[in-house]
């Protein structure tokens, strides 16, 4: 099946925030945030921005009816500064007016005093002056120190993994309009309606109750909207509370990159042990991990960090520690991967170090080390169905590894300006939100009398076709038509209590609960069905569109029965519930059950460096993917090639930078490149691994979302070794991205 | 006023003449599917076609535009297509069928875009290359699919317009399901339309890819503007043995015209790096002098054309060497009330080779980090007769290499030469640490982009591992 939003995306009626026709008298909102990024004795002057002609109001946070606090996991963010400010882009005002030209005019209008304070930026800085957002968390399995002293070989380093903004092409945004008795309705581009609803009445002081949200779809996601679609919802429904006329405020590109956070960039040191086979024995890491200015989802995401901090590998003695570090960056946030491809950099930094040292190819080292059946994780659960080997022997088939890498060593051998360079990269990924409770989920299903049926859910469509994954449900199911299904948005009045979008795991928890609500209908149905054709209701079947006496076809179809059980009062909706089952975490041991599944994958990924300019081209990239069995693999397959774009992104041309006073100077989209059509690989092949999927997946197809970016993370190693076979002095330095100047300094640089 | 044609419908309106396009599409027109994405016209999301008369108003010739920073006074007289003028009904078109076919399109905010500069590419081209496919669709940004999805859509689509070979006709994309029925009319409307002069002010606009992106809300407040609506067609030509080029020249009009392809062999190349379709389909020359940067793609090819500028101030006019033309950073010669009427450089030798290079982070539509281009002339002994070289981002301004063009003139060409020459290079330039890189990496990359230049044009002689 194809996206079910297709038609209107490419017809051009597919609605957005910004392409919703606002009501008369509709007001807009823009955001007066700090230049600075650290302050105390914050005072605005708003006189001036309140007496142009067109602006209703400047909205400070001493108007702010409810709690100024927008902090989900711990309450340390204001909505707007009161006192202190801790970023550049820190909201400080909501400027509202009759358009938004004017409001932007009105914002240059306000003026601010503070008393500056001193910055930290990277989480290096803030970890010596012990900066934290809470406590560090630390997991271990096995006697790592003992372990380390039986090692033949012992070597450790630093890595540096950068930021990544996340440029959602549909930029930050919410319209709210009033309703009566105090209610606010908000149409809000968020990854997690529930919290936008949560924390909106907080700040208005209201219960939750008197807030609906409504979310159609979002111009892309990432985990940029999981947390941080909130405050500009937050600040329309103020407004629209305060000043009684519908509000709008999308972000322009500018505002959202300098207000916004990004990928978390990382610090972190490791130690890695081997034994002469090349085993690895033990490892130790500590991840400084640079979260900003408040928690925001850091906590969370550093608890995946470790989760996948051995990657696809099994090592017997491991220890990790995670420190989220308060720096005055805005808090960075959740983006595809969460954490997992921050521990998988370093990991894999630490086998291309050791290989470097023993001058044995990584690859040899990974495949040495690759999880088996029955392992444990170093957190306690049990490897189950475990496919790492399984997809690098396929891809091994497909492409022949060593094959592969004597022929880049016989084309280096007889090439000096053009060097190619050749990295493995497995994945293994856990599926379900690290912290259990929020693995659940709901559905609501409505039979009209006329057959036709609506559906609503928890999840948020954001690209990734889980609506089309939703329909795909019910269709079999119900076994009618497609276009008797429709998928509602989502909406909080509808579906209360969700948790958001996030986690790859959303198709598997909606699916799941719609699963169980279409299965109570059809029992329903089929009750009414055998009545009315006085049989026993086992016999009864619907198959397209039809029902069926066993194998037979009556005279009764799907809209006629429907009709008839409308006429008997039998109810022609359900809402059902799912919660992950088995899935469990101590986090006072640090050891559990915590995921539902792993998807595992194996990729090569082969470069060329110009040794003349310092560029670089992928050649190409081939992948062995662990798709459990694909309920959709044309859309699955766009899942794959999206995440390893976006991987290679990360690792390549997409460099955040923020000067010493935390100014973010890759500000727009002319300083702050993603990949082009130019940019892609040019031969990308993606093998669906044929096994027989996981009973905990949504009709035994796995999650897809966020592994797979993590094969982009190959990239790195393939243009290293790309440089050293150009320059045999070259030191590798595990500092991503790999941008043309660090190639080009890589190349000609020389033993110091 | 401004009359057009958008999409279907004859547009008369008082707006602003300096909202953009995209704003006057959205908002006073609210048609939503044309998206805002970057206001910079680095993404292609609020891509639109636009077709103008051909001289001979025998035809329409269509090309497509970013129109986040295209002002309104550039549609004046012209058709105007957004996504909802390419509907067919209730139907998907071949190109929206494609995209649907091919999962090419996630979550859709980059799709409308994509749909429009993909049915500009079957309007218009003959040959049906998927080199020139590429090109239509390199302006446009997707952060979901990867691309691969899109590119499969788009292989399709050059597969299906062909037509033995020939461009479709209007007619015949009516037919197969492209394009809807009313374009067939549009060429008796648009010769309807009748041309006003706008009165003129002092800050010129012709583009507007520069000073949108700079100052889009100024100049939406500006009264004294000078439109100089962009119109493609005669603005480079040879007279006297040389280029003339028209201040107004696109870098399109470069890219498209075939006496230049001759002349500078790879010009489509070089030009590819430099900008995307829609922005190439904008952005004038002389606009990229006047900004000054001292990183401008513009400026250093046509540093080492030696090209010459005619400035215009009413009705007088003075030449200056494009050489003297940069002051300081930001700064050029000219004054209030001066404009860039044309410029020309002579027409290359055949004994003459041209090369330019740059590298940016990403490789294509990035601002460089250095680039350099060099126009050179040698005997039949190899000796240098003639010899323009030109570094950007490696100074306040775009540079002229005077120093080094002087060290190599009547030398002999040889790898020793060249590690000469770089000493002589090494101190000319003075780069400076930014976002781009850091002044060393600048350092290192203009002594490798110079070499470079050497390598590819005198193989035989400059070899990478002697010079490297």
């Amino acid at each position: 099946m194809k996206n079910i939003d297709a038609n209107g995306h490419v017809r051009g009626e597919s609605l957005f925030i910004d392409d919703i026709l606002t009501k008369q008298h509709s007001l807009h909102a823009v955001v007066f945030c700090s230049d600075i990024a650290h302050a105390n004795n914050l005072s605005l002057d708003i006189s001036k921005a309140q007496e142009l002609t067109g602006v209703e109001k400047v909205i400070v946070a001493k108007d702010i009816p409810g709690e100024n606090q927008i902090g989900g996991i711990l309450l340390d963010e204001h909505l707007l500064a009161e006192d202190e400010i801790h970023f550049q882009g820190m909201p400080l005002a909501i400027v509202v007016a009759e358009s938004q030209f004017i409001a932007k005019q009105a914002r240059k209008l306000i003026k601010v005093n503070y008393n500056e304070l001193p910055i930290i930026t990277t989480a290096k800085q803030a970890h010596i002056k012990k900066h934290y957002i809470n406590p560090a968390r630390s997991f271990q399995a096995g006697k790592v120190n003992e372990a380390f002293t039986k090692c033949k070989y012992v070597f450790s380093d630093e890595t540096f993994s950068n930021g990544q903004e996340h440029l959602y092409l549909e930029t930050q945004g919410a319209y709210a309009e009033k309703m009566e008795n105090g209610c606010i309705k908000l149409m809000s581009s968020t990854q997690g309606p529930t919290v936008v609803q949560r924390i909106a009445a907080r700040v208005l002081g209201v219960p939750m109750h008197k807030i609906e949200v409504d979310v159609t779809r979002l111009g892309g996601g990432f985990g940029g909207k999981e947390d941080q679609a909130t405050p500009w919802a937050c600040m329309v429904a103020l407004a629209t509370h305060m000043l009684n006329k519908p509000v709008k405020l999308v972000l322009d590109r500018h505002d959202d990159l300098k207000m916004t956070g990004k990928r978390h960039p990382y610090e972190s040191t490791f130690k890695i042990g081997l034994d002469e086979g090349f085993k690895i024995k033990a490892f130790e890491v500590e991840f400084l991990q640079n979260s900003g200015a408040a928690a925001d989802l850091s906590p969370a995401i550093a608890e995946r960090t470790l989760f996948h901090a051995t990657n696809s590998y099994f090592i017997p003695n491991v220890k990790t520690i995670v420190h989220s570090c308060k720096t005055n960056l805005p808090p960075n946030t959740a983006f595809r991967g969460f954490g997992g491809p921050q521990g998988k950099y370093v990991i894999e930094s630490a086998i291309a170090k050791a290989a470097t040292e023993l001058n044995v190819p990584a690859w040899k080292i990974q495949q040495a080390n690759l999880l088996q059946e029955n392992d444990k994780f170093y957190y306690g659960q049990k490897a189950e169905k475990v496919e790492a080997n399984n997809t690098w022997i396929q891809l091994d088939k497909a492409i022949n590894i060593n094959q592969v890498e004597q022929e880049i060593q016989a084309f280096n051998v007889s090439n000096q300006q053009h060097k190619k360079g050749m990295a493995v990269m497995p994945i293994c990924f856990g599926i379900s939100f690290t912290n259990t409770p929020m693995n659940h989920a709901r559905a609501l299903v409505h039979i009209y009398q006329d057959g036709s049926v609506g559906i609503s859910t928890g999840a948020v469509e954001m690209g990734q076709s889980v609506n089309t994954k939703m329909l795909q449900v019910a269709q079999q199911i119900f076994s009618i038509n497609a276009d008797l299904l429709k998928l509602e948005t989502t909406n909080t009045t509808r579906v209360a209590n969700t948790s958001p979008t996030a986690a790859s795991a959303t198709a598997d928890l909606n699916g799941k609960a719609l699963m169980k609500a279409c299965n109570a209908l059809v029992k329903r149905l089929k009750y009414v069905a055998a009545e009315e054709l006085s049989v026993g209701i086992d016999t009864i079947k619907l198959i397209n569109n039809w029902v069926y006496i066993n194998n037979e076809k009556t005279a009764l179809n799907w809209k006629e029965l429907i009709f008839k059980a409308f006429w008997k009062r039998i109810c022609l909706t359900e809402n059902a519930h799912y919660a992950t089952p088995i899935i469990n975490f101590d986090k006072g041991k640090e050891k559990g059950h915590p995921f539902a599944y792993h998807v595992y994958g194996t990729a090569l990924i082969q470069t060329t460096v110009d040794c003349l300019r310092g560029t670089y081209q992928i050649d190409r990239v081939d992948i062995v993917h662990d798709f459990g069995k694909s309920m959709n693999l044309g859309v699955d397959l766009g899942q794959v090639e999206g995440a390893l774009a976006q991987g290679v992104g990360w690792m390549t041309m997409e460099e955040i930078a923020y000067n010493d006073d935390g100014r973010l100077l890759s500000n727009t989209l002319s300083t702050y490149k993603i990949p082009d059509v130019f940019s892609v690989a040019k031969e990308i092949r993606v093998i669906p691994l044929e096994t027989e999927g996981n009973d905990m997946a949504i009709l035994k197809s796995k999650a897809v979302g966020e592994p797979p970016l993590m094969y982009g993370i190959g990239v790195y190693f393939a243009l290293a070794n790309a440089i050293k076979a150009f320059n045999p002095d070259y030191k590798i330095k595990f500092h991503s991205p790999m941008t043309p100047e660090k190639v080009l300094m890589g190349l000609y640089e020389e033993t110091t | 006023m401004i009359e057009f044609i958008l999409n279907d419908k004859k547009i008369k309106t008082d707006a602003n003449k300096s909202m953009t396009l995209v704003d006057f599409i959205r908002e006073n027109r609210s048609l939503k599917g044309t998206k805002i994405v970057c206001r910079e016209g680095d993404c292609g999301a609020c891509t639109v076609m636009v077709g103008e008369l051909s001289d001979d108003k025998e035809s329409i010739k269509y090309h497509s535009i970013t129109s986040c920073i295209s002002p309104l006074a550039n549609a004046k007289g012209k058709h105007v297509v957004t996504v909802e003028g390419l509907n067919i009904g209730n139907k998907l078109n071949k190109i929206q069928q494609s995209i649907k076919d091919n999962y090419a399109s996630q979550c859709g905010f980059c799709t409308p875009g994509f749909v429009v500069a993909m049915a500009n590419y079957c309007l218009n081209d003959n040959s049906k290359t998927e080199q020139q496919m590429l090109d239509a669709i390199s302006g446009n940004i997707c952060r979901c699919t990867g691309y691969v999805s899109i590119i499969n859509a788009a292989k399709e689509l050059v597969e299906n317009s062909k037509h033995k070979g020939q461009k479709f006709t209007l007619q015949q994309l009516v037919n197969q399901g492209f394009i809807p029925e009313y374009f067939i009319n549009i060429l008796d409307r648009l010769v309807a339309i009748k041309k006003e002069h706008f009165v003129e002010g002092e800050t010129i606009i012709a583009g507007g890819t520069d000073l949108y992106v700079q100052k889009a809300d100024e100049l939406v407040q500006a009264s004294k503007l000078r439109y100089i609506t962009l119109e493609q067609g005669q603005s480079v030509v040879v007279e006297d043995n040389r280029f003339s080029i028209s201040g107004i020249a696109t870098v399109s009009d470069l890219f498209e015209n075939q006496e230049l392809n001759k002349r500078i062999p790879h010009l489509q190349d070089y030009l590819r790096l430099l900008s995307s379709e829609v922005i190439r389909n904008m952005a004038t020359i002389a606009g990229n002098f006047v900004n000054a940067s001292p990183i401008g793609d513009m400026s250093a090819f046509f540093l080492a054309l030696d090209a010459t500028l005619l400035i215009a101030k009413r009705n007088e006019t003075r030449q200056v060497k494009l050489k003297d033309f940069f002051l300081d950073y930001k700064k050029t010669d000219l004054s209030e009330s001066e404009s860039i009427a044309k410029l020309w450089f002579n027409l290359p030798s055949n004994n003459c080779f041209f090369n330019f290079e740059k590298v940016s982070k990403r490789e294509h539509l990035d601002i460089a980090t250095v680039n350099t281009a060099i126009h050179i002339e040698i005997d039949n002994e190899n000796r240098v007769v003639v010899c323009d070289l030109s570094v950007g981002g490696v100074a306040a301004i775009p540079l002229y290499l005077k120093q080094t063009c002087l060290f190599l003139l009547n030398k002999k060409i040889s790898n020793k030469l060249i590690k000469e020459m770089m000493e002589v290079m090494n101190k000319e330039i003075f780069p400076i640490s930014d976002v781009r890189g850091s002044s060393d990496y600048k350092r290192l990359l203009a002594n490798q982009l110079v070499k470079a230049h050497f390598i590819k044009l005198f193989p035989r002689i400059v070899k990478f591992g002697e010079v490297a």
